[in-house]
């Protein structure tokens, strides 16, 4: 049975900077690094393995050199890593990357029953959170996102219970398999890899599927299969803090000042 | 023999990338290309070949950063100013460039009228961003001239239908059946697609919550259309299109996107982004009531608890609180963090604080915000007496709303902060802690 990890290879989001004079992107010197909730997804799929023995496959789509994340996740345990990779997978907004990933999960499982999919809640560089439920409506499974715990997972009666982390409150549920989740941070504490792991995963396959594997409609993936466009990318006006009143001199004006538009702009409800 | 002299062709050009202006978006400028010429190297940046190269300009036009321009040889450029002479003086008009959509695609996109906004709601309560949203749909509705509606599900909901005519809705679809009572995905993303099916709305709006952002992407996918997370501003331009801007790149850049040839146009938008419309008492309108066919085993997902996290008050969850009054180095001792809870009460939030409080043993490691703490996003964040170091910013700089109270007027934490008072916090907090207890003396009065 078979677990995959869906994972990303993003820019360092936190090291972007922008050039103050021209106003875009300084990518200069920014590293590649796997989808900080990506590792968690993946290691939650390790976590899996080592409890259950399931087999675990980590898919990413991307271009050719985001095999370096998929060595890292062979590094740290994954069983099988495939990299979807074509030029007309390129250009993907959200739905058409889930198409290509769904379609992945699907080839993987003519092989091996798939019982999870697993991703991290959202990637640092597109913040959409879509991507995850996007995969579980095209395979049909249910979803689980902002998952912080998986209680028990039982193979005889493919179910699993689990903890969902909302706001101001927690959600346990129990769902049948397969089923994908998606998971926030808490969920555990990503491993590191040993160096024997390292040194045996330089020599493991990277499998790549492309279009002509995938045999893919070209007009539902990549840029043509993507119903949203980028029509312009700009420099967010920094909104520099605004200073109320004379906080040294006068405490309670400024207090006061404050709390005045705290309850006009219904931040705060009297 | 006089030879006829040939009319040159005109030259197209070649694309090439300016330096430092792309933002390795993905290849849509190598999946665009019909001719391979394109291909990304390590960096993600494109090359593009000289030789396969024919001009079409596609690239071009897909590039969100707008890093790809047109060059000309000496050679072309020679034989365009020849043309540009020659154009000046017979006036063939440039050749146009083939834009806008097909009459199909047109016909098809005519089908779909109306903004409708999602009502979310909690134990038969909504969520404050469906009326925010209601504000921002008026606007499209208006710039449209088409109705706008919310659509309500869940069990005896039907107070919220009428709740949002007071925001400004004319029409409420409602589906009320006791499989809604808790939001599950499936039963939910099943019957807006229904209704979305039938009555086929331009524009649909939802609140960027937990809920939203689960259920968005899931009826985004089975309709088969655009949808953009987290949108900051939401305008109508050209051909009837909704503009949607969000931040992009863990916010140091904005994006404004389109779905230009699928309906609906889907966008959701986080909490407090948008104003709030002022309420207006009596207003009424439509309800449309419809029936769905659920059958709960078709449900792969049964909730067996909910946890409510914001019981008690010293155990209040921080990663949970809607405001956190969150102290620093500058609190001093640990008895100086009553007047941060003190604050706290009167909001009916919890404390937090930076990881030198938690080292002093002024306050538990569950309170730490942080890199090595916990990442908080709430309504609104006090730092007080925080300097704003980037491993206490990282954990909370999220937060929609962040007041910084601080001696020093050089501290980063100003830098992150939409308010900031430049003072003694030990005066300013618990002043504003009494200025707010008179706004509320007054009102009741």
């Amino acid at each position: 049975m078979l677990v995959v990890a869906c994972i990303k290879q993003v820019p360092d989001t936190t090291q972007v900077k922008i050039d103050p004079v021209t106003g875009t992107l300084i990518r200069e010197g920014v590293p590649f690094i796997m989808n900080p909730f990506d590792t968690h997804a993946l290691e939650e799929a390790l976590r899996l393995k080592d409890k259950y023995g399931f087999r675990v496959a980590a898919i990413t789509m991307g271009p050719p050199n985001s095999t370096l994340t998929l060595r890292k996740a062979l590094s740290l345990g994954a069983d099988e890593v495939v990299l979807l990779s074509d030029r007309a997978f390129g250009g993907a907004d959200t739905l058409a990357t889930s198409r290509v990933l769904a379609e992945a999960v699907k080839k993987l499982g003519e092989k091996e029953e798939v019982v999870m999919v697993i991703c991290g809640k959202q990637t640092i560089d597109g913040d959409t959170a879509q991507v995850g439920p996007g995969i579980a409506t095209r395979l049909r499974y249910p979803q689980l996102t902002l998952v912080d715990q998986i209680k028990s997972v039982d193979v005889n009666t493919k179910k699993m219970i689990a903890r969902r982390k909302l706001e101001g409150h927690h959600e346990i549920v129990e769902v049948k398999l397969p089923v994908v989740i998606t998971v926030v941070r808490e969920i555990n504490k990503p491993r590191y890899p040993t160096v024997p792991m390292r040194l045996s995963s330089e020599d493991m396959p990277v499998t790549t599927w492309d279009n002509k594997t995938m045999h893919l409609d070209e007009t539902t993936i990549g840029l043509k299969g993507s119903p949203t466009r980028v029509n312009r990318i700009f420099s967010p006006e920094r909104v520099k803090g605004e200073i109320i009143g004379d906080g040294l001199k006068n405490p309670e004006e400024a207090a006061a000042l404050l709390a005045n538009k705290l309850v006009e702009r219904d931040i705060i409800h009297l | 023999m006089a030879e006829e002299k040939k009319k040159p062709k005109r030259p197209l050009g070649h694309a090439r990338l300016i330096l430092g202006k792309c933002i390795a978006c993905g290849g849509r400028c190598e999946a665009e290309c019909p001719k391979e010429a394109v291909t990304l190297n390590e960096k993600g940046e494109p090359v593009i070949d000289f030789n396969k190269c024919i001009g079409c300009r596609r690239c071009l036009k897909v590039c969100p950063a707008s890093a790809l321009e047109m060059f000309f040889t000496p050679e072309e450029q020679l034989v365009l100013d020849e043309l540009a002479k020659t154009a000046a003086q017979t006036k063939t008009p440039e050749p146009a460039e083939e834009e806008g959509q097909s009459a199909d695609v047109k016909a098809k996109l005519a089908q779909f009228k109306g903004v409708w906004v999602f009502v979310e709601q909690t134990e038969s309560k909504a969520e404050e961003v469906s009326w925010e949203l209601l504000g921002k749909g008026a606007e499209l509705a208006k710039a449209l001239n088409v109705e706008l509606s919310t659509f309500v599900l869940g069990e005896n909901v039907e107070a919220l239908c009428k709740e949002s005519f007071a925001y400004g809705a004319a029409k409420s679809y409602l589906v009320d059946d006791p499989v809604l009572k808790h939001y599950r995905t499936e039963p939910y993303y099943k019957a807006i697609c229904e209704l979305i099916n039938k009555y086929k709305p331009e524009i649909v709006l939802m609140g960027a919550t937990p809920l939203g952002r689960d259920l968005a992407g899931a009826v985004a996918t089975d309709l088969a259309t655009g949808l953009t997370a987290d949108c900051t501003g939401l305008t109508i331009g050209d051909n009837r299109l909704l503009l949607q801007t969000r931040p992009a790149f863990g916010g140091n850049i904005m994006a404004t996107i389109r779905t230009e040839e699928n309906r609906p146009q889907m966008a959701s938008v986080r909490p407090h982004v948008m104003p709030m419309p002022r309420k207006q008492e009596g207003a009424t309108g439509v309800i449309i009531r419809e029936k769905i066919a659920f059958n709960e085993n078709d449900f792969l997902v049964k909730i067996l608890e909910l946890v409510d996290d914001r019981k008690g008050d010293g155990g209040m969850d921080i990663a949970g609180a809607e405001v956190l009054v969150a102290g620093g180095r500058g609190m001093l001792s640990k008895d100086n963090f009553k007047i941060l809870q003190a604050l706290a009460d009167e909001l009916g939030g919890t404390i937090a604080a930076s990881r030198a409080c938690v080292e002093a043993g002024w306050v538990g490691v569950e309170k730490q915000v942080g890199q090595t703490g916990k990442t908080v996003r709430p309504k609104i964040y006090f730092a007080c007496g925080i300097s704003g170091a980037i491993q206490h910013t990282v954990g909370m700089q999220d937060s929609e709303l962040i007041i910084a109270i601080n001696r020093d007027p050089g501290a980063p934490i100003f830098e992150v902060a939409t308010y900031g008072i430049v003072g003694d916090l030990f005066k300013v907090v618990p002043a504003i802690t009494a200025r707010i207890k008179e706004l509320r003396n007054q009102r009741r009065k």
